[in-house]
């Protein structure tokens, strides 16, 4: 069984990111970039998957600039097998990126495609529903805990109330959530090894896949900044000013 | 045209969070229906319809509902959208499954998390973790969009809507439900909670969670957690509060033994009053708290909870 996972390029999440000064994103011009932090946690549960024999290859995807191609190599670097590139510039939002992976879906066929449940960046929280949607597949999202047998995953979900099993036929589509596993990190010797693995470039054309996007972003603009609070010295000070300042005890 | 909410359930009541998705669908139009999809969910339709501000009620009954499998609701769904212009759900853990999947298959873009209504198309939305507000605008025939349900004031109750039912499209056997661990607590829950007390790694262990949970129950609070407190075993997963767990925006939200990460911030910076106790002065969670308190959180907290006893 191949196992395609996807690579997203965001910007580091310890970066505070900037809004630009006309409003129309962010600042991502000498901002540190690494993989989307759930994408970690696919590759590594994808690598897992191999190593335990239930998976034969494992196929890192990023859709974007060529600088993905670094995302890609990262991941190639913990252990996945070779990595295909559909290079694109402008703005992806969800519903491009999965029908691109359906595409590549189309021509790979494996038999579960892991995605992070979340970028960090766009926040959306879609492309991996919506890639299960696209394929009539079964979704296992927000997955905590993963058991594939016999065609089928068991999935156990982080969902509001605590957690939820449910049991999903393959092919399938999951998405990763924090718990599902510690990613590790590259060695050495396995990023020196990773620079001879391929990468496959793809353009959406050739995919036939219309990437513009659907959404369009009218501005972006900084969140309401919160008025400078005071320190208290003592717990009375601050019961008093709870109850008599605030008013919320 | 008319807007469907699909509404999240237990099969007795809608969740809480539906008030607020009916709230948000009121802004985009003003015809709202929301749709009841369940097993034996007549109690569930009911509390929807007594919803003020809904006209109708869907009800659709089918064994295939009674766990809410993304792949057997999002086709019905996708049924119905055509006669709305939008199709509008609470972003929790349900709504997050299932918008997505039901946007695809309408071949349409989904809005995730809206905070605020514009106007019919337009939406504002955070991203980066809420360290920016991005002003979205769709074309797509039918909208489909997930809404924050802390930033739309609930809709109250005492609606009397009209219950049609429909039928079922049955399991598409992709899927099946096997069984849920959930936690039990008998304190308000963290997302409607008026109080939250948050405990993060500075609690080191599980077992000093304790300390909070005694504080929570004098408050009449909800408990949550940093990630960091989650990753390591002392709660369960879904007291997470941040960018990728809850957002909660109680009245006061108290971090206890929290540093205050953007992805921690993400999840409680709308909150009323923010109290920090931390005894790291250069703590960021202290540039959003309203209260700062430094010091040793195994000193203050016992003593914190002691003055709110004599209250
Ligand atoms: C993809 C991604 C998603 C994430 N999502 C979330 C999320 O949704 N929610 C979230 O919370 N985090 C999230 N994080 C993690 C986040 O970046 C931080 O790592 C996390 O919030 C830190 O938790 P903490 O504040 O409990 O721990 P720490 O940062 O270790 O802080 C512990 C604090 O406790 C204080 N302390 C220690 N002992 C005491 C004491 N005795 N008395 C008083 N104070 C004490 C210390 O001074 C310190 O400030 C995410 C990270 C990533 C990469
Ligand atoms: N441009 C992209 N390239 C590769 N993977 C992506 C891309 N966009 C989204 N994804 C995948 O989809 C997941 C969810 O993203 P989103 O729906 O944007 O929150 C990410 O964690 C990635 O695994």
């Amino acid at each position: 069984m191949k196992v395609l996972v996807a690579v997203k390029r965001v910007i580091d999440y310890n970066v505070k990111i900037r809004v630009k000064a006309d409003n129309t994103g962010v600042e991502t011009a000498n901002v540190k970039m690494s993989m989307n932090p759930f994408d970690e946690i696919a590759v590594e549960e994808a690598i897992r998957m191999k190593e335990k024999g239930a998976a034969t290859e494992v196929i890192a995807f990023s859709a974007g600039p060529a600088q993905c191609q670094e995302t890609i190599r990262t991941a190639l670097a913990m252990g996945a097998d070779r990595g295909i590139l559909v290079q694109a510039d402008g703005e992806l939002q969800p519903l491009a990126v999965a029908k691109l992976l359906k595409a590549v879906v189309d021509k790979e066929q494996p038999g579960l495609v892991i995605v992070g449940k979340q970028a960090i960046d766009d926040d959306s929280n879609q492309t991996g529903q919506m890639l299960a949607a696209l394929l009539g597949w079964s979704q296992g999202t927000f997955a905590n805990k993963l058991n594939v047998a016999d065609g089928s995953v068991e999935v156990k979900r982080e969902v509001d109330g605590g957690l939820e099993n449910i049991k999903i036929k393959m092919p399938a589509v999951i998405t990763t959530d924090l718990r599902l596993n510690e990613p590790r990190y590259a060695s050495l010797p396995n990023i020196m090894k990773a620079k001879k693995k391929p990468i496959e470039t793809l353009a959406p054309d050739a995919l036939g896949v219309d990437v513009a996007p659907r959404l369009k972003t009218l501005k972006v603009e900084e969140p309401p900044k919160r008025k400078a609070g005071i320190k208290v010295k003592t717990v009375a000070e601050l019961v008093d000013k709870l109850k008599n300042e605030a008013g919320v005890i | 045209m008319a807007i469907l909410v699909v509404a999240a359930h237990d099969g007795k009541t809608v969740r809480a969070n539906v008030a607020n998705a009916v709230a948000a669908a009121g802004q985009m139009g003003s015809d709202v229906t929301v749709l009841v999809a369940g097993s034996n969910c007549d109690e569930a339709a009911k509390s929807a319809a007594a919803i003020q501000g809904v006209a109708k009620v869907l009800q659709a009954d089918d064994a295939a509902y009674a766990n809410w499998l993304a792949e057997d609701i999002a086709p019905l769904v996708v049924k119905l959208a055509p006669n709305y212009s939008h199709v509008v759900m609470a972003a929790d853990s349900v709504g997050k499954n299932i918008a997505p999947r039901v946007a695809a298959l309408l071949d349409v873009a989904q809005v995730s998390e809206a905070t605020q209504v514009v106007s019919p198309d337009t939406f504002v939305r955070p991203i980066y973790a809420g360290n920016a507000m991005a002003t979205v605008q769709t074309a797509d025939k039918v909208k489909v969009v997930t809404i924050r349900p802390t930033n739309f004031k609930a809709a109250a109750a005492g609606g009397s809507a009209a219950i049609e039912k429909i039928g079922g499209e049955g399991a598409k056997g992709l899927s099946s439900y096997v069984g849920a661990e959930l936690s039990k607590s008998e304190r308000p829950e963290l997302t409607s909670a008026k109080i939250v007390v948050s405990g993060g790694r500075g609690l080191q262990s599980g077992e000093n969670f304790k300390m909070l949970e005694t504080l929570a129950d004098k408050l009449g609070a909800g408990l949550g957690a940093s990630r960091a407190a989650v990753d390591a075993g002392y709660v369960p997963n879904d007291y997470q509060v941040g960018q990728t767990g809850k957002v909660v925006a109680p009245d006061l939200y108290i971090a206890i033994g929290i540093s205050g990460a953007i992805q921690h911030l993400a999840g409680m910076k709308d909150s009323k009053t923010i109290v920090a106790i931390n005894k790291d002065e250069e703590a960021p969670i202290f540039q959003v708290a309203d209260y700062g308190l430094v010091g040793d959180l195994f000193q203050i907290v016992p003593e914190l909870t002691a003055a709110v006893e004599k209250k």
